[in-house]
């Protein structure tokens, strides 16, 4: 029953201790609504087809409603709405309420990106990932406007502000990959300003959390990490265009030539760019590197800087890679069809 | 005496007095003119005006949908257009369109009045119109804005595009729904015929008093809270800018204190010509008179008191959410309590099926969905997964175009008669009813379901899977877009050709039937003194004796 309303009513899956208990009242409001719509309109139209005009001079007597008439038509919607109202207000009390022994993850929102900090030190832009079956408390805020973020499946939403910080909480019951999107508008980037929480079963979410502790560990050593000896899947070309759609790069930076939120890579490299300063720099792979670890030092004239620093985001082979991949992107290369717009790795196989 | 030279015809005994549309036909007449009917007149063209540019941004954004990704126009176009799809079709067409339009033409007409109590107030009003849509379409040529309608901060102080221009436009319309409030207030107040106590006024005043009460007490609120953001664009204040030490939350609490009464400024009128309507074309005394009129009031007054809800996500406390919460639910009963009495008019009635009550019931079933999603909304945590998907929208339309745009049309059919004296073809008539009605549920339906689904709003792009319901509500939006040609096209040639219509096509009992149709400049030979209770149909008495010099 609960699967085939759900399926009626498109609702995603439900893959939150919330979730079922949202649509439980959903569909109790929302059938009603149905039936209650539906029986004004017919009777409407049973009306109708009872008092129908039958001569252009008929009079009609005059009717007022007794007293127990109004007071049903009172009471009748009130006692519905309210159960409706104190149904949802407990839930609403809940989801507002962490509880005590909730892992917590920061969370900053930003034209178009969302960042995810664990109190330990690892972080990752636009993936968070939790274990399934725990509670996990975000602790958000924002660096420019207000975005909301919101997790369909979850049925978790909440505004992410600049200037203070606000929480949710949810405990995610089944493992997978869930799309985040912002809900609140915020410019020309609001609808791929998406993300994804990837829900680990328990024992993987310690093994990743222990990697990233002992690479931000090894790091900080200054010494290679494991990934720096990873055999390398494929050209460097093909892992810099892997990286770029992981990391998130191709939300702003076109391969086609398109003007969007960033430069585009089509015939980047070589070029000379003026920049906002006024001065003149040639895009070599100095300055792509540069780039990438301080984005606000030399911002190309025309261009917003909205650009996060990828340091300690990314290895030296990852940055060579997409230093690689940005050289191989000369119009020359690549098709001349229309433009499809940045690439977005869809992460969900529907 | 302003109507003297009509009044000695009359008395001279030349042949009939000319109706207000040939006293006078120069260019200036009209540009100068302070008949409250003239007035409705220019109003009921800018507005529809209006209505179809806003309709066909709605078309142009339903066609970038059809496709997940870039498709026919950029992300900031994309943007321009459904910020002014929402400026023009809230603050140029629904909040004028039923109070100043019709409220206008008919009112002084139901009250036994020769105008209302501010004639060139009245036009200063049409003109301040004017100016604020002159202001805000310069600003949309230069550039537009790309903040949505609500212009929430920070992002509103700190876009490039042109928010300004299009802040003071709506800042000047405010002032034209403020003097059009005012007027109505004193017209009711002072200018009701003999023997129209209060408790006799038709519904439709009742409404357009409560909501000339919102107009006069919330507009100023929105007014300061526009000023604000300019001054904080263009003085670089810190009000509501976290980064100069403002709040952006205080913006949100001080729109929304407008804003959301502002939908009841846009629901209210229609109400109050459904509660006309249904009388007429039922033949019936409105069932529960007292709890239609009163509820109006309760509507009026509850409002001011619901804003909260749309911060239930934003950041405001779990207590004051649920408080909120609590009182938007009497907004429902209140509209439920409307929704029975007419449901109860129409009981042992004489009902004729005619353009106007197929727009009725279509209003009804519009209103009942739309206003029980709204409920469902105010039930906090349903909220959390719709808040800013798609169900909101489809929700709002519903009572937006759903409900006020049924009844403007219910409305426009009904008073045809009585503003042109012309017919309409009742089978176009028919047949555009059922088009629009058909159209709009195929157009929004999906729409709740995709909120259900979660694609949240003023989405440029969208995850594929949102694909299909996107494809079937343009297709709705299309079909609804027929419609409303068809209706130009068939109320054009009823203006040009249609044949001359009976001074009271309908057999109505609402007072404004009272003089011909259309009616002399001066409204009323004599003012008439009122005997009966609005559309009471048991015998075919007129409601009013007039006595004839």
């Amino acid at each position: 029953m609960n699967d085939l309303l759900r399926r009626l009513l498109f609702l995603p899956d439900q893959a939150s201790t919330f979730a079922k208990d949202v649509d439980q009242l959903h569909y109790f409001v929302i059938l009603t609504t149905f039936v209650m719509s539906t029986a004004v309109g017919l009777t409407a139209i049973i009306f109708f087809i009872r008092f129908r005009r039958r001569s252009e001079s008929q009079t009609t007597p005059h009717i007022e409603p007794a007293a127990w008439m109004e007071a049903l038509f009172v009471g009748v919607p009130l006692i519905f709405f309210t159960a409706w109202f104190f149904l949802g207000y407990r839930e609403f009390v809940r989801q507002f309420t962490p509880p005590i022994d909730s892992m917590d993850v920061y969370v900053m929102g930003k034209k178009w990106m969302w960042k995810f900090a664990y109190p330990d030190g690892p972080n990752s832009i636009n993936v968070l990932r939790v274990p399934a079956g725990q509670n996990v408390r975000l602790l958000m805020t924002s660096r420019d406007v207000i975005h909301s973020f919101y997790v369909p499946e979850f049925r978790v939403k909440m505004d992410v502000l600049p200037g203070r910080y606000t929480q949710i909480w949810f405990n995610a019951t089944t493992p997978g990959r869930y799309q985040i999107f912002c809900a609140e508008y915020c410019g020309a980037g609001h609808s791929i300003m998406r993300g994804e929480v990837i829900v680990l079963k328990p024992q993987e979410y310690e093994d990743w959390y222990a990697a990233q502790r002992r690479g931000l560990a090894d790091r900080q050593d200054g010494a290679p990490t494991a990934l720096d000896f990873a055999p390398p899947s494929g050209s460097m070309v093909d892992q810099g265009k892997r990286i770029a759609a992981d990391q998130g790069c191709l939300k702003c930076h076109t391969i086609d030539g398109t003007r969007h939120i960033g430069p585009s890579w089509l015939d980047l490299y070589g070029r000379r760019e003026k920049l906002s300063d006024g001065s003149v720099v040639l895009v070599d792979e100095a300055y792509l590197t540069e780039s990438m670890m301080e984005p606000a030092q030399k911002v190309v004239e025309g261009f917003q800087p909205v650009m996060p620093s990828f340091q300690g985001k990314l290895t030296a082979p990852e940055t060579a890679a997409l230093v690689e991949f940005i050289k191989s992107l000369q119009s020359d290369a690549v098709r001349t069809g229309p433009s499809e717009g940045p690439a977005y790795a869809p992460i969900r196989g529907r | 005496m302003r109507l003297s030279e009509a009044d000695s015809h009359a008395l001279a005994g030349a042949p009939a007095v000319p109706d207000y549309l040939h006293d006078g036909t120069t260019v200036m007449s009209w540009l100068n003119t302070r008949d409250h009917k003239r007035v409705g007149i220019l109003f009921l063209v800018s507005v529809t005006f209006f209505f179809f540019v806003g309709g066909l941004f709605a078309l142009l954004l339903r066609l970038k949908l059809l496709q997940p990704g870039p498709f026919f126009m950029d992300a900031l176009s994309y943007n321009r257009l459904f910020t002014l799809h929402g400026i023009v079709m809230i603050f140029l067409f629904l909040i004028p369109a039923i109070p100043s339009a019709f409220g206008n033409f008919v009112l002084p007409l139901m009250l036994g009045a020769r105008d209302v109590a501010f004639p060139r107030l009245n036009l200063l009003s049409w003109y301040l119109y004017l100016i604020g849509a002159a202001v805000a379409l310069w600003g949309m040529i230069h550039g537009g804005a790309d903040t949505g309608w609500t212009f929430y901060t920070p992002y509103s102080s700190t876009t490039p595009t042109q928010v300004a221009p299009i802040l003071l436009g709506a800042f000047i319309i405010g002032f034209s729904s403020i003097l059009t409030g005012l007027n109505f207030i004193v017209t009711v107040h002072t200018l009701r015929a003999p023997g129209l106590g209060w408790m006799r006024m038709p519904l439709f005043v009742w409404s357009a008093y409560a909501t000339s009460v919102i107009q006069i007490l919330a507009t100023p609120v929105l007014a300061i809270t526009l000023l604000i953001v300019t001054v904080e664009r263009l003085g670089g204040f810190g009000l509501f800018d976290p980064a100069r030490g403002g709040d952006p939350v205080l913006f949100q609490h001080m729109f929304w204190f407008y804003s959301h009464p502002a939908v009841y400024i846009m629901i209210l009128p229609a109400m109050g010509v459904i509660s006309e309507t249904v009388c007429a074309f039922s033949r019936k005394n409105p069932f529960g008179y007292k709890a239609i009129a009163f509820s109006s009031l309760g509507i009026a007054f509850v409002g001011f008191f619901t804003w909260g809800h749309h911060l239930l996500v934003a950041g405001q406390s779990v207590f004051v959410g649920g408080a909120f919460g609590l009182l938007s639910m009497f907004v429902g009963i209140f509209t439920a309590i409307k929704v029975f009495n007419w449901v109860g008019t129409m009981y042992r009635g004489a009902i004729s099926f005619k353009t106007p009550f197929a727009y009725i019931c279509g209003f009804l079933y519009f209103l009942v969905f739309g206003g029980m999603t709204g409920v469902a909304l105010a039930t906090t945590s349903l909220d959390i997964h719709w808040h800013d998907t798609y169900f909101v929208v489809a929700h709002f339309h519903f009572i937006m175009v759903g409900a006020s745009v049924m009844a403007f049309l219910a409305g426009l059919h009904y008073w045809f008669p009585k503003m042109f004296g012309k017919t309409y073809h009742e089978g176009f008539g028919l047949v555009a009813a059922s088009l629009i009605i058909l159209g709009f549920n195929a157009t929004f339906i999906p729409q709740f379901l995709l909120g259900n689904f979660g694609m949240p709003r003023r989405y440029y792009q969208y995850p594929d899977h949102f694909q299909a319901l996107n494809v079937a509500s343009t297709a709705g939006a299309t079909l609804l877009g027929f419609g409303f040609v068809i209706i130009v096209i068939y109320l054009g040639i009823a203006l040009r050709w249609g044949s001359r219509s009976e001074s009271n096509p309908w057999g109505s009992k609402g007072f404004e039937w009272l003089t011909d149709s259309p009616p002399p400049t001066h409204n009323f030979d004599e003012i008439p003194t009122i005997t009966q209770m609005p559309h009471d149909y048991r015998t075919h008495e007129p409601s009013g004796v007039i006595r004839v010099t």
